[in-house]
């Protein structure tokens, strides 16, 4: 990952996103993050449940864990103070979450261009090669928005370090 | 559980439905019928805020509502007797969604005897200025 003169922040990045209301709100944090890879952990919470009969999340929860995990993982692969905002997210749902399992996610950016940042990540309890979601987004890079906080129309991305998924 | 949701889907009660779901009551999503048929409203909360700089809505649950539209509107719409399972969702975010309620429509583009293929969009002041739309696979069996 080419980073020029102003490197992302990787403290000021988890900070940002783990005090996002939502991120807060579903007790989303940082497992870890560097530049241009990340993970994520959410604990599953009743409040969530998207299925009452299975107690199934819902499948907004995992878009918005890895929505937010990959806005964080493409903050912490450009210069610091870059405003991006999600383009398109698209998800594969590969088999459902277990009720009562925390949900990690792991996400990598792999390729930045001027304009447009690319990033894939995939969700899972346990093991990373038994994946709940697969997803990959793209993002635009330089939106006009304020980048103080998280980005911008899509979720915010956070930032990861434990080796990340190879997707 | 008082009333299953194969009960309710019989019924055609797709409100009812959605306020079985935890996570609408969570987030804030809300399903209700006006002229148009089938509206999904993402209310606004503070807690769905994702860029606290900016005050918009977080993209997470922009999608979350859009999935939810997609499925309610598949409940009300066909004669599956299973809830349909999602196979994939593909969100465009349009424009940033700002400190206010959202609105959510979705529609059966196509209805095969495994697979159904449904287009929804989301707003907020005016459905000619829509925040996101998006497509989505579920399987019927």
């Amino acid at each position: 990952m080419i980073i020029p003169n102003r490197p992302p922040d990787l403290r000021r990045i988890i900070r940002a996103f783990e005090d996002l209301p939502h991120a807060r709100d579903v007790g989303m944090t940082f497992l870890s993050l560097d530049h241009g890879r990340g993970s994520m952990r959410m604990p599953y919470d009743s409040r969530l449940v998207g299925n009452p009969e299975t107690r199934v999340v819902h499948g907004g929860v995992i878009t918005a864990l890895l929505d937010t995990l990959c806005g964080a993982v493409v903050m912490a692969s450009v210069p610091e103070g870059t405003p991006l905002a999600t383009l398109d997210l698209r998800i594969d749902y590969l088999h459902p979450a277990s009720p009562g399992e925390t949900i990690r996610a792991s996400a990598e950016c792999y390729k930045v261009t001027a304009n447009v940042a690319f990033v894939r990540g995939l969700a899972y309890h346990e093991a990373i090669d038994d994946p709940i979601a697969h997803c990959a987004g793209t993002f635009m890079l330089g939106t006009g928005f304020s980048a103080d906080a998280a980005p911008v129309a899509g979720g915010g991305g956070a930032p990861s370090s434990d080796g990340g998924p190879s997707c | 559980m008082l009333t299953t949701i194969a009960a309710l889907k019989e019924r055609g009660d797709v409100t009812a439905i959605n306020d079985l779901i935890p996570y609408a009551q969570s987030v804030g999503l809300e399903a209700m019928t006006d002229a148009s048929g089938l509206l999904v409203v993402l209310r606004f909360r503070e807690s769905n805020i994702g860029n606290s700089a900016m005050r918009f809505i977080h993209g997470g649950v922009v999608g979350a509502l859009m999935e939810h539209a997609a499925i309610l509107h598949l409940l009300a719409e066909t004669e599956a007797a299973v809830v349909p399972k999602i196979i994939n969702l593909s969100i465009d975010y349009l424009r940033p969604s700002l400190a206010a309620d959202t609105f959510a429509r979705g529609a059966v583009l196509k209805q095969g005897r495994r697979v159904a293929n449904v287009r929804m969009f989301a707003w907020q002041d005016s459905p000619d200025r829509p925040v996101a739309a998006g497509h989505a696979h579920f399987l019927l069996t």
